[in-house]
């Protein structure tokens, strides 16, 4: 019964990528991007990796696609031609070539376990009790530390977009929702259940899955939905609170992993402070993704008509 | 052959019922003419269906947390399926009126 599941999955996997880079107009390549997405994210339910399903649920279908999203809304209100979605053939088969690579690799990983059986033993000496958030936090710490500050280039680079007379304006589109229109009420509802979601998720990290990439993508989508809905003011990009808040995450990263010199060495945590210290870095890392994925989402600042 | 216990069979029925109810919605998603139909198709018979679902899930529940998160999932998805049925329909009037 689950090989028929896993099986039909599988088929809807192919079947969603396929209809995403074959499909007609870039509105129906992104939905199918999206269905992409969530069937990924079931297939890494079934393999057992909750963490990566949250993240490709949460970062891979959900953000991206709303990037894409707002992407091709941007596209169509500059009256861009819709250019054909349909691949040429040298980066289909560069594509064709890449996939083939990555499965010949795979198949020749040795070992069903992978790195399972060092992770576990080494575990007790990271502070936390889930594998995933002990590698990405502790024994991988540097890789983490350089994703979150590629997250704020990606940021800075977005907000370079901008022109020097939009830089006094607040980011993302001007947005229009209806007083006390539904979207204005779910704005309400929502927030409430999402903080507890989100804040849930990282504190969790450290024993099941969960962790500050997903709780900062739930946290990110309560504040757009918030913003949407017009119920918070948008900032500027010189906002000094804001930008306190995107620089705090790889900053606390940062003093927190440069302490770890003088207890033995640049991004080291002693077993005995690698609890607290891990903590301290994804408290503040959530802050900064948080943020950071919001305003990407926002876009750059772009002035607002005179009434 | 051991006999199922109640709680199964209750799942089996309630989950089928459900899914039924989510096959009527796409029949009327891909059937119906225009937009403002098949949003009622969707949002009448899928929040019905999850519904069935979820609580045929929560007869398998452990323990209450468990119980209290499936009806998060379902309260969650009623309120996002009211809001997106709305926005949809006013965006298809819009579209309709720019058309018009």
């Amino acid at each position: 019964m689950t090989v028929l599941f896993d099986l039909v999955l599988c088929a809807l996997m192919l079947l969603a990528a396929l209809a995403a880079i074959g499909g007609r107009g870039l509105f129906r390549a992104t939905v199918f991007f999206v269905a992409y997405g969530i069937t990924v994210a079931l297939a890494w339910v079934r393999l057992g990796a909750i963490d990566v399903a949250l993240a490709e649920a949460a970062i891979g279908a959900g953000l991206t696609g709303l990037l894409l999203l707002g992407a091709v809304a941007r596209l169509r209100r500059a009256g861009a031609p819709e250019f054909p979605v349909r691949a040429g053939l040298v980066p289909a088969l560069a594509a064709a070539g890449v996939a083939g690579a990555t499965g010949w690799v795979a198949l020749r990983v040795p070992g069903a376990g992978g790195l399972w059986t060092e992770a576990g033993e080494a575990l007790p000496l990271s502070g936390v009790e889930n594998p995933v958030t002990a590698v990405l936090l502790n024994f991988r710490a540097w890789d983490t530390l350089l994703e979150s500050i590629v997250l704020l280039a990606a940021l800075l680079a977005v907000w370079a977009l901008a022109r020097e007379e939009e830089w006094e304006a607040p980011v993302g589109p001007p947005l229009h929702a209806r007083p006390g229109g539904v979207l204005e009420g779910m704005a309400r509802l929502l927030p409430p259940v999402g903080i507890v979601v989100g804040v849930f998720l990282v504190w969790a990290g450290a024993s099941q899955p969960g962790g500050a990439f997903q709780g900062g993508t739930v946290l990110a989508a309560v504040g757009l939905i918030a913003a949407l809905a017009g119920l918070v003011a948008l900032p500027r990009p010189d906002s000094g609170s804001w930008r306190t808040a995107l620089a705090a995450g790889p900053a606390v990263f940062l003093l927190v992993g440069a302490s770890g010199l003088a207890l033995g060495g640049l991004l080291l945590f002693p077993p005995d402070w690698a609890k607290a210290m891990i903590l301290t870095v994804e408290v503040f890392l959530t802050l900064s993704i948080a943020a950071t994925l919001a305003l990407l989402v926002l876009g750059p600042p772009q002035p607002r008509r005179m009434p | 052959m051991s006999a199922i216990a109640l709680p199964d069979v209750l799942t089996i029925v309630l989950t089928g019922l459900g899914l039924l109810f989510f096959l009527a919605g796409t029949v009327g998603l891909l059937r119906f003419p225009d937009t403002f139909s098949r949003l009622h198709a969707l949002t009448k018979a899928d929040n019905v269906g999850l519904g069935l679902v979820a609580l045929g899930v929560a007869l398998q529940a452990e323990t209450w947390g468990q119980l209290a998160r499936i009806a998060l999932v379902w309260v969650l998805a009623l309120v996002a399926a009211g809001l997106v049925a709305q926005l949809v329909a006013r965006a298809a009037l819009v579209d309709r009126r720019l058309r018009g």
